[in-house]
């Protein structure tokens, strides 16, 4: 007689043959059957978050930080719609992740039953691909197809949706007699090896320039290629920037990294592309937080454009010279052809880039009232926990001084939510980065509002192990909307005030919620620190703290901004060092500039 | 913004439909016909699209179909080396007064009787856009009760086919 499983024993097998170690989720009525089996594997360790978007996040922060795939697994209904949000911010950032979600059962697809949503409908134009399984025997193949389909080509969520009568019938065809199963997608043909022709007519390019910049995007993190590139910088001596998504593909401290592009860019990052000759864009997708208005984008430059995604290149800019390929074997190519090309010439190139690089570097004020500055908090942090710690940040002004004042000497130390924006990423990726890498310290820079978001989740850290470190930058409001206000709404501060600063006749605010008693309350250790004098000491007993989850409450100026700043819809020429102060590039001088 | 028509040779799977029409109105094209049918392999389906965009965005739309995991293949339809036909069913107003005239036009377009009732006669013709936009214009004076047109279907000339190479593919994998 042969042997026979129930499909729920089949998807916890296959799982476990695929090789996924941790799946972060919450049981409901539909995935029921799923968490029976689930129970008995030793393999597969189940981390019970506390929204299912937290599961989605800590799956992207596990897969960031480990290169391998997340899985977040849900029940079906508004379990699956909770899901929406991180497969989103998965999509949109290439990260690798599988979310397996119930779905009642298939008599009842279509009779809007209880707990009953379309979540392949509703994922479709967010997930690279998905699945409703119909038969318990599809199973372990499309586990591996989604598998695959998520790590390959240009990585991305997949969802597969399973029935719950799927999970409770009967197959014979059991994973590990037919791992691997064969993959039947052929449709799916991601092209990784770059055409030979256009890596010359490249390097003829680079050898020819004048210019050049290589501008570095997170596809340079996906496939792996930080050491190629550092070889291909090294070799030519070109410049290098390093987008939000690529922080940390090239090192901070190195005399060849101008730093990052965009909206809150360097002035040299931003205006090195600006007066370019040649873009050499590696795994980046010209998104308009890095061109600013698109027109008068790098106006001077060619484009040699290398990408997994053809449909990426020729999307926002023209290329002149197209690459359809993964970025290491294209690096690495590259790196082979311009043996036989002369060194370009960039003497004069880096004698205007190290003047820009000197007048305005990144820099900051302290408030005058003596309160304390969120940059030098972010700063301090970075100093102290030091390049080998992993950095995850929700979305905002803190974001962006996390991108700007930590120095990334290290790929995949810096995880963040670049495409969706999503408020509240920082404290599941970080319990997502920290369960892949438990050996690494993973602090979560936070802000007051993304923290409220999903702050729930550290009492799945505090109950599941997983000491992470998270570094609310308290500045008692919506800070990059407040900022928005400030400079272009008038500073009519409308819907902007948390009330998470202590009271004050100003703000009127009551520290709602008491970040310290709620960290308490959450299992956590919880810390504030309120001048300049007590940030190190305070970063330094929370970095003592191995056992539990620990939360610090740093109480900064409600009204630092960030800057450098290009507003959204300007040219990146239209760059501000501070308000009303836009670097002179015909400026020779050595004079002190104000921020 | 000129038309253009795609063939798009597709996995006969559910939901695929759906994942490709959708595609087109998430990235901003209007579809302006989409015919599907099975073809003479059961596990693929083929689309025909017609589409109306400029060349640029004709090229990142075929690039975003091609992402599709279901998708085998797309070819654009040059109306030069294509044959391109719809059909129309058109329900004609025509009692025994004009209902000569009207079997008379219809004989000119080479067009199908297929129906006729007291006061109407139901017509069927195939050909390009051209001539049935034609023959609506004729027989509109008459008065039409109903008219239904599917969508453009397309095949190229000569005596290649765009599904070997792709029948292949699903061979290797099956």
């Amino acid at each position: 007689m042969t042997r026979e499983i129930t499909g729920a024993q089949s998807l916890v097998h296959s799982l476990e043959a695929v090789g996924a170690d941790v799946v972060f989720g919450i049981p409901g009525g539909a995935i029921l059957p799923a968490y029976d089996p689930l129970y008995d594997s030793t393999r597969v360790r189940h981390i019970l978050v506390r929204h299912e978007q937290g599961a989605g996040h800590a799956a992207e922060g596990y897969a960031q930080a480990t290169g391998k795939v997340g899985v977040c697994m849900a029940t079906s209904g508004p379990g699956a719609t909770n899901l929406v949000t991180p497969i989103a911010d998965a999509y949109m950032d290439s990260v690798p992740i599988v979310a397996i979600t119930g779905q009642v059962s298939r008599a009842a697809i279509g009779t809007d039953a209880f707990q009953e949503a379309d979540i392949c409908g509703i994922t479709m134009p967010i997930t690279k691909h998905n699945f409703l399984v119909q038969s318990a025997d599809d199973i372990p193949r499309t586990i591996a197809e989604a598998f695959h389909l998520a790590a390959t080509g240009r990585p991305g969520p997949v969802l597969v949706d399973l029935p719950k009568d799927v999970m409770q019938s009967l197959t014979s065809v059991l994973p590990h007699e037919v791992w691997q199963p064969a993959l039947d997608l052929p449709g799916y043909r991601p092209v990784t090896r770059p055409h030979a022709k256009q890596v010359r007519e490249a390097a003829k390019m680079i050898s020819a320039s004048r210019r050049p910049v290589l501008y570095v995007g997170g596809g340079v993190l996906k496939s792996r290629a930080t050491a190629e590139l550092r070889i291909l910088a090294e070799l030519t001596g070109i410049p290098v920037v390093t987008t939000l998504m690529a922080r940390g593909a090239f090192p901070d401290s190195h005399r060849l990294h101008l730093g990052m592009p965009g909206m809150h860019g360097s002035v040299a990052a931003v205006t090195s592309l600006q007066k370019s000759d040649l873009l050499i864009a590696l795994g980046t997708r010209f998104d308009d937080r890095v061109t600013g208005k698109l027109s008068s984008f790098a106006p001077h430059a060619q484009i040699i454009h290398a990408d997994i995604d053809p449909a990426e290149i020729g999307k926002n800019r023209a290329a002149d010279v197209p690459i359809v390929g993964d970025c290491r074997e294209v690096i690495a190519d590259l790196i082979g052809a311009l043996q036989a090309e002369t060194r370009p010439e960039l003497g004069d190139w880096w004698e205007q880039l190290n003047r820009w690089r000197e007048t305005y570097p990144l820099g900051y004020t302290e408030p005058a009232d003596g309160s304390l500055a969120p940059q030098h908090v972010i700063q301090r942090i970075g100093q102290i926990a030091g390049p080998d710690a992993i950095y995850t940040t929700g979305v905002g002004q803190h974001q962006m001084w996390a991108a700007q004042f930590i120095s990334y000497e290290n790929p995949y130390t810096f995880l963040n939510s670049g495409g969706a924006g999503t408020m509240g990423y920082a404290v599941p990726a970080a319990m997502g980065a920290k369960v892949g890498r438990p050996d690494t310290t993973v602090w979560a820079i936070d802000g007051d509002g993304c923290f409220q978001m999903t702050n729930q989740e550290l009492a799945t850290c505090a109950l599941e192990g997983i000491p992470i470190k998270v570094a609310v930058i308290n500045n008692g409001a919506l800070g990059m909307v407040r900022q928005w206000q400030t400079l272009f709404y008038d500073q009519r501060y409308s819907n902007t005030n948390l009330g998470t600063h202590p009271a004050s006749s100003r703000t009127g605010a009551k520290r709602v919620p008491d970040f310290v008693r709620l960290a308490e309350a959450l299992g956590c250790v919880g810390l504030r620190c309120e001048s300049a004098a007590d940030v190190d000491s305070t970063i330094e007993k929370a970095m003592a703290i191995d056992d539990a989850p620990v939360v610090i409450d740093f109480v900064v100026h409600p009204d630092a901004m960030v800057w450098p700043m290009v507003a959204a819809g300007s040219s990146n020429d239209e760059i501000r060092v501070a308000r009303d102060l836009a670097p002179d590039f015909d400026y020779s001088g050595d004079a002190e500039v104000n921020l | 913004m000129s038309s253009h028509t795609l063939s798009v040779l597709v996995e006969n799977k559910p939901g695929v439909l759906a994942r490709v029409s959708s595609l087109f109105s998430r990235r901003g094209f209007n579809i302006e016909s989409l015919a599907v049918g099975p073809t003479e392999h059961s596990d693929i389906s083929r689309m025909t699209i017609v589409v109306a965009v400029d060349e640029l965005p004709l090229e990142q739309v075929t690039k975003q179909l091609n992402k599709l995991v279901n998708v085998l293949k797309i070819v654009e339809m040059d109306t030069d080396v294509s044959v391109q036909r719809e059909l129309l069913l058109i329900k004609v107003r025509a009692d025994a007064t004009v209902r000569s005239q009207v079997l008379e036009l219809t004989g000119l377009f080479r067009a199908k009787v297929v129906d006729v009732a007291a006061d109407a006669v139901t017509v069927e013709a195939t050909g390009t856009r051209d001539k049935l936009d034609a023959l609506i214009r004729v027989l509109e004076p008459f008065g039409i009760k109903e008219l239904v047109q599917s969508g453009m279907v397309a095949l190229g000339r000569g005596s290649r086919s765009i599904t070997d190479r792709s029948l292949r593919a699903l061979e290797r994998t099956a």
